[in-house]
C-alpha cells in the first residue's frame, strides 16, 4: 500500500493523475444484492429473538378485528372486504407500524453508524430490512385470511394472490414505515407515524367503504394498502375481473418503487448528519 | 498551540483546521436552551502508518465529533481530512472503504448472533460469502469467542458484546481501523485479546489504529502517540512518555482521611489549600522534595490518626492534562 507523495500537499497539484490515486488503498464495495441478501438474513435470523411475539399480536389483532367485524356484516362484498382489510392489517401492522419503530430507534441509537461505515449501497440496507419485515408478515396474513374465510363462508380457491399481495403492499407499506423511521426528528414520533398509519389501513381497509362520507372515502384512496385489499377481495367473486386486480397490484407497486426510493433517499440523509 | 508541522511521507491520517460548530438551540417551553458549541476547534493531526494513535479527554472533549468526521459520518464546516491520500470531506463514502469503524453502539447488532454479525459485517465490507465466512471464523477463534458464537449480542455480558462488535470491525481487513472505546467493560482476558490483535494486524500488516479512550492507564500502555483533547482543540501531541517529561518534576500525592481531614494541624491546612477535593480524598502534586515533606506531616503526630490511606506516584497522563489546563477536573479513568 502506498502512501501520498510528498509532492501532493494540501492546495498543491497533484503530482499523480486523479485516476491513478482513485483506487489507492481502498477496499472493495459491497455489491447490491449480496449485500442486500446479507441484510435480508440477518434481519431475518432478528425474528427469532425479538420479533415471534409481536408477529402473535399482529395475528391476534386481526383476527380479533374479523371476528367483532361478524357481528355487523353478514356475507356479500361486504365480508370480503372484512376479510381482505384484516388479512392486509397484518402486513401494516409489521411492515409499517413495527419497521417505522426499527428504523426510529436506530436512528436514534446511533446504530445507523454501523451501516454508514460499510461500503454497502444505501437500497440494499433499506429493501434488506423492508423485504425481511415483508417476510414476517406471511404466515399472520395467511392465517387471518382463512380463518376470516371461515367465519364469513367465504372460498379460498384464491388464496394464492396473497403471495403477490403480501409483496407488493408490502415493499409500499414498508417503504412508508422506512421513511417514516429515519425521518422522524425523535423515535417517539416514529412510532406515532407508524401507529397513526396502522390506525388508518384499519380504519379505512377494514370497515366497508360504502358507508363512508365522501372524505374519507378520498382518504382510502390514498393508502397504497387500501389497492392490496381490494385486489384481494375481488378474487372472491365467483368470476373475478382479473385486470382490475391485476391493476390494483399495479398502484401496489408504483407506490411500492415510490416508497423504497423515498426510504433510500432517507436512509442517506440519516446516515450522514 | 504548536506551530503546523510539515506533512511526513508516512501520515495514513492528516487532519488540517478541522472546526465543527453545533448551533444554538432555542430553549422551548420546559427546557432551557444551550449556546453555540464549538465541538471540533481547528483540529490538526497526523497518523503515522503503522502507529497506535489515542485521542484522550474527558467525555464532551470533542473526541466523537472528530472521529464522525473522520469517518466521513459528519460533514466538517471547514478544514481536511485526508486518508491515505482520499479527500474524505469531498469523498466521505470513501472512508467506509478505507477504515472499519468500532463504534459505541451496537443496536444495529444487538439481536444477531455473534456468528451472524461478524459474518453479515464482513459481507456488507464487500467480502464474499465463502470469504466472509472463513474471516468469521479466524477472527470468532482468535477473539476466543467462538464458544459463544452462537449466542445474540444482547443476550452477553457488556464486555462479551463489546468484544464481538470488535471482532465484526476485523472481519474484512482495513488498512486503518478507528475504535471508539473499544475495552469498555471487558475483562482483563478479552482487553489482552484485542490489544493482541491489534498488534498482530499491525506488525503482519502494517495496520494503523486510531483509538478513542478517556482511560489513562490504558492509553499509557498501548498508545504509540496520543493527542490530548480539550474542549474541541488538540492541547498537546506526543508519546505518552514525551508528554509525561512536562510534568516529570511533580509528584502525585494521594491522601484519604478516615472520617475528616484534621484542619487543626497548621501543615494540614497549608496542603489543605493545593489539593483537589473529592470526598475524603486530597488530590497534590507537588515538587518531590515539598511531597517528601508532607508526608513526613501526614505520617506523623496528630495527622496520622486522621489518614486512612495515601499513595505517592510519577505523574500519569491524568497529570499531564491537568497541567496543560485541561478543563475536567473529574474526566479521566483510572483504571
Amino acid at each position: 500500500m502506498s502512501v501520498v507523495p510528498a509532492q501532493v500537499l494540501p492546495g498543491g497539484v497533484p503530482a499523480v493523475p486523479e485516476t491513478a490515486r482513485d483506487t489507492d488503498g481502498l477496499g472493495p464495495p459491497a455489491r447490491l444484492w449480496p449485500s442486500l441478501a446479507a441484510v435480508y438474513r440477518a434481519q431475518l435470523s432478528r425474528a427469532r429473538v425479538a420479533r415471534i411475539p409481536l408477529l402473535f399480536v399482529a395475528t391476534f389483532q386481526s383476527v380479533g378485528i374479523a371476528v367483532m367485524m361478524r357481528g355487523v356484516v353478514d356475507s356479500g362484498t361486504e365480508a370480503q372486504s372484512v376479510v381482505a382489510g384484516s388479512a392486509v392489517l397484518v402486513v401494516a401492522y409489521v411492515a409499517l407500524n413495527l419497521l417505522s419503530q426499527y428504523f426510529g430507534q436506530l436512528r436514534a441509537s446511533g446504530g445507523l453508524d454501523h451501516y454508514a461505515t460499510l461500503p454497502v449501497p444505501p437500497a440494499a440496507v433499506v429493501l434488506g430490512a423492508a423485504a425481511a419485515y415483508a417476510s414476517f408478515t406471511v404466515p399472520g396474513t395467511l392465517v387471518t385470511a382463512v380463518f376470516g374465510c371461515a367465519l364469513f363462508g367465504l372460498p379460498l380457491s384464491n388464496l394464492w394472490i396473497l403471495l403477490l399481495v403480501i409483496p407488493l403492499a408490502g415493499a409500499a407499506l414498508s417503504g412508508l414505515g422506512a421513511a417514516c423511521g429515519l425521518l422522524a426528528p425523535r423515535p417517539e414520533l416514529a412510532t406515532l407515524l407508524g401507529q397513526l398509519g396502522m390506525s388508518a389501513a384499519l380504519l379505512l381497509g377494514v370497515l366497508p367503504a360504502d358507508r363512508m362520507p365522501e372524505i374519507i372515502r378520498l382518504a382510502r384512496d390514498l393508502l397504497p394498502s387500501t389497492y392490496g385489499v381490494e385486489a384481494y377481495a375481488r378474487t372472491f367473486d365467483g368470476r373475478p375481473d382479473w385486470a382490475v386486480v391485476l391493476a390494483d397490484l399495479g398502484v401496489c407497486a408504483g407506490v411500492g418503487v415510490v416508497s423504497l426510493a423515498v426510504a433510500t433517499w432517507a436512509y442517506r440523509r440519516a446516515a450522514v448528519r | 498551540m504548536r506551530a503546523v508541522q510539515a506533512p511526513r511521507e508516512d501520515e495514513v491520517v492528516r487532519v488540517r483546521g478541522l472546526t465543527k460548530t453545533y448551533p444554538a438551540v432555542k430553549g422551548r417551553r420546559g427546557t432551557p436552551g444551550t449556546p453555540e458549541v464549538r465541538a471540533t476547534d481547528g483540529v490538526e493531526l497526523g497518523v503515522r502508518r503503522g502507529e497506535v494513535f489515542g485521542l484522550l479527554g474527558p467525555n464532551g472533549a470533542g473526541k466523537s465529533t472528530l472521529v464522525r468526521q473522520l469517518t466521513g459520518l459528519m460533514r466538517p464546516d471547514a478544514g481536511s481530512v485526508e486518508i491515505l491520500g482520499h479527500d474524505i470531506v469531498r469523498h466521505p463514502e470513501r472512508a467506509a472503504r478505507l477504515l472499519a469503524y468500532l463504534g459505541q453502539e451496537s443496536s444495529a447488532l444487538d439481536e444477531l448472533t455473534v456468528s451472524l454479525a461478524a459474518e453479515t459485517t464482513g459481507v456488507l465490507r464487500g467480502l464474499d460469502v465463502r470469504r466472509a465466512r472463513a474471516e468469521r471464523d479466524a477472527v470468532l477463534e482468535e477473539l476466543g469467542l467462538a464458544p459463544i458464537a452462537g449466542r445474540a449480542l444482547k443476550k452477553l455480558s457488556g464486555g462479551q458484546r463489546r468484544l464481538a462488535c470488535f471482532a465484526a470491525a476485523l472481519v474484512g481487513e482495513r488498512p486503518l481501523l478507528v475504535l471508539d472505546e473499544p475495552t469498555t467493560g471487558m475483562d482483563p482476558v478479552a482487553r489482552r485479546a484485542v490489544w493482541a490483535a491489534v498488534d498482530r494486524r499491525r506488525a503482519e500488516r502494517g495496520t494503523t489504529v486510531l483509538l478513542v479512550t478517556h482511560n489513562v492507564i490504558e492509553a499509557e500502555t498501548v498508545l504509540d502517540r496520543v493527542a490530548v483533547i480539550d474542549r474541541g482543540r488538540v492541547i498537546a501531541c506526543d508519546s505518552p512518555a514525551g508528554l509525561k517529561e512536562q510534568v516529570s518534576g511533580e509528584v502525585r500525592v494521594e491522601l484519604v482521611w478516615r472520617e475528616r481531614a484534621p484542619l487543626e494541624v497548621p501543615e494540614v491546612a497549608a496542603l489543605h489549600e493545593r489539593a483537589a477535593e473529592s470526598g475524603r480524598r486530597w488530590t497534590l502534586r507537588l515538587a518531590p522534595e515539598e511531597a517528601r515533606a508532607a508526608v513526613a506531616t501526614v505520617t506523623g503526630g496528630a495527622a496520622f490518626a486522621a489518614l486512612d490511606d495515601f499513595t505517592l506516584a510519577t505523574p500519569s497522563l491524568e497529570d499531564v492534562y491537568l497541567a496543560l489546563g485541561g478543563a475536567a477536573r473529574q474526566g479521566l479513568v483510572k483504571a
